[in-house]
């Protein structure tokens, strides 16, 4: 489950106020919203990377305010992937297990584990700057579920991408969060994106969020 | 069947022309003053001057020192670029412009600030545990001064250029900031790092103002390169200062080259 509770967020003239919403346990919600209202900067304060002014961040009924985003046990795929510029794919996914002090060989077992699902096993010896925006993404999500998160928080992960990869990558993160049970957050203007994988729909506006009926205008 | 080859002629363009022809002048200015220096000179010149122990005394203290300072430099740039590139505070632009007093600084005032504040109580409870007002030390701190805020400056722009981005996923799989800046950060930076400590390697070893001032210029122990070409003139001995000099801008020219070949390649 993931509950943000009258959070605030205040930066010169820009502020959210009182959002209030929850993502239940094992469902796929979508946080949609116009052009700069405030979508990333709630889920950069979900993990952690922001301190709201006030309220509460919850997540699988615990408290998490004011844990460090490492302790959160949070996936998080931003919107371009931000992948390690100078780590080759292996090194991305195997990150997280790398500074827990996993064994080598456990890190090894879980990178096949993630690049096989997710086709990119001929990529692991590869620099970020060889990988089209589709593989891009696939190995963030990879990183992002190498340490086997709870939550899975997607900024954008389909709006780089063209319209055929887009379905097909919608078609892995909606297969993925069934099989690893996660309770996953993704940004989008995408109606259609919303529709196709969201089980519960939120649209953040300057009153704060709402959510909307399943069957979409 | 026909095949059209495109030609490799490109059209004349005015607007390239001139911008080619104000570069072109610059560089034939710059060619043209280290040829005059160059035509002053001999071989023989430059070897009587490298023989001379005092001269090969300045080269390896100055090549010593520069290192010593890019280190230092680099060191100090790392921390306070990431401040100032990332870093939310008040009295930001204070910091900003403070960092930026060494390099609008006359650089005999520079050294003159030095040896003033090694007069200070304080200063001298320093010069108790590490002496440096006229000494090796005094060299290097003396160059620091200058080449630290010219490493600051470019480690800023290095880390502005970086998104934040990566780092903070690296947080949320479980480092600190510091350990994400350390894993994720400083290694997308090595570029900058490598041009930040060239920057202040070459900065230091034209340094002269500071150093005479603060370091003096006493021969077999504060003299680097510059102020051989000082004492040489001092002294006419016009050769001798010209072969030195010749030898700086061949240092600087090795060092050019050996950023840009790294640089490509880090």
């Amino acid at each position: 489950m993931i509950r943000l509770e009258n959070i605030a967020w205040r930066v010169g003239a820009f502020h959210l106020e009182n959002i209030t919403f929850t993502v239940p346990a094992g469902c796929y919600g979508v946080l949609m919203g116009a052009t700069g209202c405030g979508k990333t900067t709630l889920l950069e304060i979900l993990c952690g990377l922001r301190q709201p002014a006030a309220g509460r961040v919850w997540i699988g009924g615990r408290d998490v305010t004011h844990e460090p985003p490492g302790a959160r046990g949070i996936g998080y795929v931003p919107q371009d992937g931000a992948l390690f510029p100078t780590y080759r794919v292996r090194e991305q996914i195997g990150f997280a297990l790398r500074v827990r002090g996993e064994p080598s060989a456990e890190i090894t077992r879980r990178v096949a584990g993630l690049a096989g699902p997710l086709g990119i096993e001929h990529l692991l010896d590869r620099l970020p700057h060889d990988l089209s925006g589709g593989e891009r993404q696939r190995v963030a999500l990879a990183r992002a579920l190498a340490p086997r998160p709870a939550v899975l928080v997607l900024d954008e992960p389909l709006s780089a991408l063209d319209e055929e990869l887009r379905d097909d990558i919608a078609t892995l993160l909606s297969s993925l969060q069934r099989e690893h049970a996660l309770t996953a957050l993704h940004i989008t203007h995408s109606r259609r994106e919303a529709a196709q994988l969201g089980d519960v729909t939120f649209r953040l506006a300057a009153g704060g969020v709402a959510e909307i009926p399943s069957a979409l205008p | 069947m026909s095949t059209h080859v495109p030609s490799r002629r490109r059209r004349f363009d005015p607007f390239w022309f001139v911008l080619a022809l104000i570069a072109g002048v610059y560089l034939a200015f710059l060619l043209a003053l280290l040829g005059a220096t160059a035509g002053y000179t001999t071989p023989g010149h430059w070897l009587h001057a490298l023989a001379a122990r005092e001269i090969r005394h300045a080269i390896a203290l100055s090549l010593a020192t520069c290192l010593a300072t890019a280190l230092l430099s680099l060191l100090l740039a790392l921390p306070v670029g990431y401040l100032l590139a990332r870093g939310r505070f008040r009295g930001k632009a204070f910091l900003d412009a403070a960092l930026d007093i060494p390099i609008v600084l006359p650089p005999m005032v520079v050294g003159l600030c030095l040896l003033i504040f090694f007069q200070t109580p304080f200063g001298r409870a320093i010069e108790r545990v590490v002496p440096f007002t006229y000494t090796v030390a005094g060299v290097v701190l003396a160059q620091f001064v200058i080449g630290a805020a010219f490493a600051v400056r470019t480690m800023r722009g290095t880390f502005e250029h970086l998104s934040p981005r990566p780092e903070e996923v690296a947080m949320t799989l479980g480092c600190s900031r510091a350990r994400a800046v350390w894993l994720v950060t400083l290694p997308a930076a090595r570029r900058g790092m490598f041009a930040a400590a060239s920057i202040a390697w070459a900065r230091s070893l034209g340094e002269f103002g500071p150093i005479l001032v603060f370091a003096g210029a006493t021969r077999m122990k504060t003299e680097v390169l510059p102020t051989t070409v000082w004492l040489e003139l001092s002294v006419g001995n016009l050769e001798a200062s010209v072969a030195v000099s010749l030898l700086m801008v061949a240092l600087a020219m090795v060092v050019l080259v050996a950023v840009r070949i790294v640089g490509e390649r880090v």
